[in-house]
This record gives structure tokens, sequence and C-alpha cells, in this order.
């Protein structure tokens, strides 16, 4: 599909939808959002790319090959159960602490966190690999 | 570590066989069998600790403490026959394998196979936990196995190999099934804590099927009538692997099995009887169809049947007499079937003929083995002075005393007679025929087989001679500890050869004569087993297990074709229609129909939105083209996440619109590559896809409202909704619940999505080489 007119669309709509799915990500904990949601909307956005200038390019685009991105996802989902089996409590317990961030005042942390981000990571290589594979036929 | 050590020796021994063999060439054989010897000569040192009754030694490990399996082995009087042996025989089989099979490329995997089925059967016997015996009884059935189907590349092979596995598996899932019960029942799973409880045992009302579960299983494994069919076509294995397992060892362990529970069942009405009459059926049986045979190893393989129906029957009548009887039995047979096979393979291997019938003459060209055929054939026939006379005169004994007590007594006392004769034939017809009268031609120029040929059946024949004759030193320290741990009292077996003339002694003399007759008209006498022959390949077991196993392959094929089209849309319809009739089914028949709750006030706008939904899924429905369907489904799955706002679930809204808009993108992607819409849904398969579906929503919807319904007590919802944030600091419960509460089942999840992802990537991929089928233009 060679279009100008979703070419350009493209270049402006990918960053604000990145920026959104992150944003969905971060907030899920406290607000309707969290890693799958946050990968789908991602997803839609290099899906868009990729039927924009191809899937070479949104390959590319992407910079992490996605079996790397599923593979770390996974990998930092189960990390972040493992710091409760450190601490001696049950794998994937919750664990929590708090950050100084100047001027902004302190913000908690958890392994959740990291949990969540592994889900989208996983969930963002699934649906790009399946859609680019599509993509390239 | 004794036991423990004896029992893994032989599968640590297997894993280097082969290396063993490409290293040593044709020293291997002699070399391996040091292993078994060392072990028989080890075991024998042990023999004084555990000849006072009672006596044992015991070793224990634990393995699975959490189930009660632990790795205990008892050596005892029982065990100590069986484990002497498997040890010695296969002493004697090392040695004749490596001459028998020189020069054969895979010699070290027929090795490794013999190692570990001696390592699994010396487990069998010295197992003092009941799924221990279990798992090193499968182990005989799988080296079995390997074993017969050593010729892999023949079809005869591979078949027998399989009959084998599969009958003496059937039997080893009974056992399975009859030691958990018996754990359970018992409270125990250690053997030999179990005779003391028989008690409890026999009150439980699992204690027949217990019983006659084991009784299958070692009527299987022991080749017993109806299961007798699957070890004259075992025969397909190198003679060394006959001359082992078929004859002398793992067909006797059911026997082992037998003995070994007889304790503990000894007091049940229906044990002796059974027992009894199953050993005398099998007994007469392989005896009639034996006279039949011509070739060598089936013609020992059916007499091996009947000397195990034998064996059996005398545990069965249980006295102290026939269970002496039939140690005594067991012994002799393992040393001149064992030498006969042996003698058998080495006739085959030096004249190339098989087939008795057309053997003669050739004692003069192999007087050795005829010495050794001769002396294990008059073993066999009963005749004095051998260990198989004496077996013979304590088994007649122990049935005349029986005999006494009821006109049963008599029936054995005649089948035995008539088997007893017909052994007699068999004997001669190996021991004799082929060494005596005219020269035949065969097919080789016969002469006296090499030294591990001529060892082997040459040790056990003499062995069954000097056993009769000095039986303090060689049978009785063997035979009266096993027959003592059977009867579980002192048993005191009489094995002097000559108690002057009495009835036995005449019956034995009489079986001599008719056998002797029987072989001098045999002709006659072959058309006369002729009817029991027919019956049997019209409906016996063996027609009955190819009934059933191409029965099952039958159903398999049937099976795989009518589930396994190959089409998603087949799939999808099955499934789909299973879950909605067995779920619809129990929600009938538990009256979830009828008991819907009470719904609250429908308001306007959300009757207009499941108006239009179902204006979606009626349009998706009766869709010309693809496009239109999709458009139908979307508006379906838009209305939803509506219907998710208006409820008070962002997150799945939220969700739901992603999926639908990326579902949109992949239909786009797949557009072109699609078959055409109206082939696979038009017409009649429209209405009932469409029927389908709405049965789904029925059913689906009926169950949500009635677990809606059925809520009570402690809500979990609740709970989330109160731990949440003091727990998990998250006010959004749904992904506190995805990320903390249940992370395990998410990570569940996101690794079963990388598999389907790798499965799609898969199938997208790679592209198999086409079959040729479908290049030459056939149907796929």
């Amino acid at each position: 599909m060679n279009s100008t007119i979703l070419q350009t669309a493209t270049r402006y709509l990918l960053p604000l939808l990145l920026v959104v799915s992150l944003v969905i990500m971060l907030q899920g904990h406290n607000k309707p959002g969290g890693g799958f949601i946050g990968a789908l909307i991602g997803a839609a956005g290099f899906a868009l790319h990729g039927m924009a200038f191809g899937p070479k390019a949104t390959r590319t685009a992407l910079r992490v090959d996605l079996v790397w991105l599923m593979a770390a996802g996974l990998a930092m989902a189960i990390a972040s159960g493992l710091f409760a089996v450190v601490e001696g409590s049950a794998f994937l317990t919750g664990q929590w602490g708090s950050v100084h961030v100047p001027g902004f005042g302190s913000i908690k942390v958890g392994t959740p966190l990291l949990f969540d981000i592994g889900v989208y990571c996983v969930v963002l290589g699934v649906v790009m690999s399946i859609v680019l594979a599509l993509l390239e036929e | 570590m004794l036991l423990l050590g004896i029992v893994l020796s032989g599968f640590l021994l297997a894993t280097v066989a082969p290396w063993l063999h490409r290293v040593l060439g044709r020293f291997a054989g002699v070399v391996i069998a040091m292993l078994p010897l060392g072990i028989c000569v080890l075991l024998g040192t042990r023999a004084a600790d555990i000849a006072a009754p009672g006596g044992a030694v015991v070793e224990s490990f634990e393995w699975v403490p959490g189930m009660g399996v632990s790795l205990d082995f008892r050596l005892d009087g029982l065990g100590l026959l069986m484990a002497m042996l498997v040890s010695g025989i296969g002493a004697a089989i090392f040695i004749y394998a490596g001459g028998y099979l020189k020069g054969e490329r895979q010699l070290g995997r027929l090795y490794a196979y013999l190692l570990m089925f001696m390592g699994s059967m010396l487990g069998v016997v010295l197992a003092d936990n009941l799924l221990l015996l279990f798992v090193f009884w499968e182990l005989t059935s799988v080296s079995s196995y390997l074993l017969i189907g050593y010729d892999h590349a023949k079809a005869k092979s591979r078949s027998s190999a399989l009959q084998a596995l599969l009958v003496t598996g059937l039997g080893g899932l009974a056992i399975l099934a009859a030691a958990l019960m018996l754990a359970d029942v018992a409270g125990t799973m250690t053997i030999s804590e179990l005779a003391a409880r028989s008690d409890v045992i026999h009150d439980s009302p699992l204690s027949l099927p217990i019983m006659l579960l084991l009784i299958f299983g070692a009527c299987t494994k022991s080749a017993q009538f109806p299961f007798h069919f699957w070890l004259p076509n075992a025969m397909a294995a190198p003679t060394p692997v006959s001359a082992y397992l078929h004859s002398s060892t793992m067909v006797k362990a059911g026997i082992y099995l037998l003995a070994r529970f007889s304790p503990v069942f000894a007091a049940d009405v229906l044990w002796a009887p059974l027992l009894t009459w199953i050993g005398a059926a099998t007994m007469f049986v392989g005896a009639w169809l034996a006279i039949r045979q011509s070739l060598l190893k089936p013609l020992l393989a059916y007499s091996t049947i009947s000397a195990l129906g034998a064996i059996v029957m005398s545990i069965g009548v249980g006295s102290t007499y026939a269970v002496e009887a039939g140690m005594v039995f067991l012994l002799s047979h393992a040393f001149y079937k064992g030498a006969l096979f042996m003698a058998a393979g080495a006739i085959d291997h030096e004249t190339g003929e098989k087939d008795v019938d057309k053997l003669g003459g050739l004692g003069r060209a192999m007087p050795l083995l005829f010495a050794a055929t001769a002396l294990a054939g008059a073993s066999m026939a009963g005749i004095l002075p051998f260990l198989g006379f004496t077996a013979k005169e304590l088994t007649f004994k122990a049935l005349l005393k029986s005999a006494a007590a009821g006109p049963e007594g008599i029936a054995l006392v005649a089948v035995f007679t008539i088997s007893a004769a017909f052994g007699v034939v068999v004997a001669a017809r190996i021991g004799l025929s082929p060494f005596i009268g005219k020269v035949r031609p065969t097919p080789v120029k016969p002469h006296d087989p090499p030294l591990a040929l001529m060892l082997g059946p040459a040790l056990l024949a003499v062995l069954g001679l000097a056993a009769a004759i000095i039986p303090a030193v060689l049978a009785m320290p063997l035979v009266r500890p096993a027959a003592s741990a059977i009867l579980a009292a002192e048993a005191n077996p009489d094995l002097s050869l000559w108690h002057g003339f009495n009835l036995a002694l005449g019956l034995s003399v009489t079986a001599l004569v008719v056998g002797a007759l029987v072989y001098v008209m045999r002709r006659g006498v072959v058309g006369v087993t002729e009817p029991l022959q027919r019956v049997l390949n019209a409906i016996g077991p063996a027609k009955i297990y190819d009934w059933a196993l191409s029965g099952v392959i039958a159903t398999a094929k049937f099976q795989t074709r009518a589930l396994q089209s190959g089409y998603l849309r087949q799939y999808v319809f099955v499934t789909i229609s299973t879950t909605v009739i067995t779920m619809g089914i129990t929600l009938a028949l538990r009256g979830g129909l009828g008991t819907l709750p009470k719904m609250g006030e429908v308001r306007t706008y959300e009757a207009a939105l499941v108006g239009l939904i179902l204006v979606g899924a009626v349009f998706t429905g009766f869709a010309r083209n693809r496009l239109a369907a999709i458009a139908g489904l979307g508006l379906v799955g838009y209305g939803i996440a509506i219907l998710f706002v208006l409820f008070g679930a962002p997150d799945l809204s939220l969700t739901q619109i992603c999926i639908e808009t990326l579902t949109v993108v992949l239909m786009v992607l797949v557009f072109y590559m699609l078959p055409d819409f109206r082939n696979i849904s038009a017409g009649p398969q429209k209405i009932r896809d469409m029927i389908v579906a709405g049965a789904v929503g029925a059913v689906m919807a009926s169950l949500v409202l009635l677990t809606g319904g059925l809520r009570s007590g402690r809500d979990v919802s609740e709970f989330y909704a109160a731990n949440s944030l003091p727990e998990a600091h998250g006010r959004n419960i749904v992904n506190v619940i995805l990320v903390d509460f249940r992370a395990l089942d998410t990570l569940g999840e996101i690794t079963v999505l990388i598999v389907a992802a790798a499965g799609v990537y898969a199938l997208m991929k790679v592209t198999p080489a086409r079959p040729k089928r479908e290049q030459e233009g056939g149907a796929p």
C-alpha cells in the first residue's frame, strides 16, 4: 500500500499512539490500563506503520528483534517474581519500595511494575510477529 | 547396598555394553557374563543367612517418601531361588549369545537389552515394595519387547514383539491396579508386611478384585491359558533370548508373583481352585499343542507353556507337598528347558535346519551336543535319576494326596499324567530323534558346536543330573527356603530319588510308557489333536487378540478421520458443539435453566445498545460477502465494548476496543488469501452454523446468569476490592489481580501467547515439501 496520505498520517500517529500506549501501561495500577492494553495500542500503531511503509520498514522501526522482545518480556516477568524468592516469600509476591525523585516527591515502585512491563513486551512481540508474518505473505 | 547394587549393576553395565562389544569383539560375551556369575556367587554366599524360616536380607532407601514408595529390597528364600536362576542362567546365556550371534553387528545392542532385562528381572524378584515391583515388572515387559523385536527388519518380529508387549503390558496394568488397591486396603506398600494383614485384606470388599487382577497379571506374564498365545510367537527372538526370557526366567515372573502372594490369598476360597484349574488347563493345552509342532523352537515353546501350567497348578493346590513339588519343578524346568533351548539353537546354528522331522543321525557328527541334549531331554521326560524325575514324583505325590480328598484330585492326576506323557514325546523329539537313525542331509555340514555354544547346554544339563543325585548340595538350599517362604511355614521337601515301589512311581512309569507309545505313533496322534487346533484357530484367544487389535486400529482410524479433518471450521464446529451440548445437558438436568435470577430494571439506552448488537449479529449471519460480515462483527464487538463501559468495566472495554481494531487489521491482511466466502458458508451449512451459534449464546447466557445468581458467602471480588490498595498499592483492581494477586496465571498466559506466536509463525513461514500425492493431482 503506497499511500502518501497514510504514510504522512502514520508519521504523526505512531509516536502519539506509542506515548498513549506507554501512559496506559504505566497508569494501569491505579487507573484503567495495564501492560496488556498498552501493548495492544502500541501494536495497533506498529501495524499501521507496517501497512503504510511495509513490514521491512516496521522491523527496522521496532529496533529489536521480536523473538528477543518476547524472550526479554518473559524473563522480566519471571525475574520480577524472583525478588520475592530472594526475600524468602513465595514466588511472585509483590515487593515494594519508594524512589525519591527531586522536585516530584517520592514514588512507590514495586515488582508488579516490572511484571507489567514484561507482559507489555510479550504481548507487543506476539501481536507484531503475527501481523508482520501476515504482511510478509 | 548389596541388593540395590545387584539390581542396578545390570542397568549400569547395559549402558556400556555396546562399547564393550566394539572394544572386546568376540570376548565381550564372556566378559559381560562375569557380572551375572558374580551376582550368582554373591547371592549363594548369603544363602546361609536366609535358610531359617522367615530369614531375609533387607534393604531400604528413600525414593518417593511422600507416596510411601521406597526402594525396599528383600532377599528371602523365594527371591534367592529366582535371583540365582536369573543370574546363573544369565551367565550361561551371555557366553552362548556371544557364540551364537558371532559377527553380528548389532550384538552390542542385544547385550545391552539382555542386561537391562536381567536387572529388571532381579528387581522383580527382590523388590519388597508394591510399586517398585510394578516398575521392574513393566521393565521386563519393555526389555522383552526390545528383545523379541531385535530382528526389527522382519515384520513377524515386530508384530510378535508388539503382541507380547500388549498382552503382558495389559497384565502389568492389572497389577498396578491391584497394587494400589492392596496398598489402600492393607495400609502398606511393603510386600512382606502384607501376609500379616491378610485378615484385613480378606475382609475388605476389594479383596476379590485385587486377587483377580493379580491372577490376571500373572497369567499374562506366565503365558497361562487363554493368554498363552504370545509365547510361541515370541520365538521370533534370537535363540539366546528365547532360552533366557521365554523359557527359564521372565515367564516365571507370573509364577513368582502368585507364589509371593500365596500367603496373602491362600485363605480365599477362590484362590486355590482358580489357580489349580487355570494351571491344569494350561498344562494340558500346552502339551496337546506341543506334540503337533515339528519346528524346534515352537516345540519347546508349547512344552514351556505346559510346564508353566504345571507349576501354577502346584501353587494352586497349595499343600506343603504341592508347593515343594512346584519349586522343584521350577528349578528342574529352568535347567532342562534352558539347556534344550540352547541346544536347539546350536543344532539350528550348525546344521541350518529347524525342522525336527528333517533331522536325523546327527549323533555321530556332534557327539558332545548329543550327550548334553540327551541329558536335558531325559530330565524333561522325567527319567531316573534326573531332577525332572524328582519333580514329577513330588507332583504326583501331592496330587495323589489331594486326590484322596475328592474327584477333582483324580481329574488332576489324570491330566498331569497325560501332559507328562506328552512331555516325554517332546523330550524325545528334541533330545533323541535328531541324533539317531538315518543321517539326513542338512543345509550345512554338521559338526560339534564351538565351546561357547556347548558350555551353556552342557552345564545346565549336568546340573539337572547332579542336583538330583546330590540334592543336599545343589537343590535343597534353594528349594527349601523358597517353599518355606511361600508356605510361611517350615518346608522340608523329600528330594531323595527312590521311595520304593508306590503309586507315584507307577504313574511316572505310565507317563513314560504312554509317552513312548505316542512318540512311536505320533502321526496318528497329531490327527487327534487337529480339532482343538482348529477351534483355537477359529475362535481362540489369538484370534480374539487379532480382532481386538484390528478393532482398536479401525476405531482410531475412524476417529482420526472424523475429528482430524484438517479444516479449521470443522475443529471449531466440533469443539463448540461438544461444549454446548455437554454444558446444555448438564444445565437442563440440574434444573439450571429454570432458576434464572430476577433481573433489575432495564434502561432505554441499554435496551437500544443490546438491540444494536443483535442487529449486528443477525446481519453477520445473513451477510452475502465477507466484508459485510466483518462489519457486522465489528458492530457486535464495539457494542459489547460500550456495554462494558456502561457496567463499570473500563479496562475490559479498552481491551475489547483494541482487540476489535486489531481483528480488523488482521482481517484486512488475510483478506485476499481466504477461500471464496460463499463456498464455505452457504445454504444448509449456514443454517446449521447459525443454530450452533444461537445455542452457544443461549447456553453461555444462561450459565452467566445462573452463576451470577449463585453467589453466596464470602465474595471473591469483595476480597480483591478490600485488599487491592492496602496489600498491593493499586486502585485498579483488574490490573492488580493481573499483575499481583493472580500474577502466576498471567505468567502462564504470556507463556502460552509466546507458544501460540511460535505456532502461527511456523504455520506461516515454514512451508513443508509438498507430498508427492498432491503434486500428481490427487485429493489432499
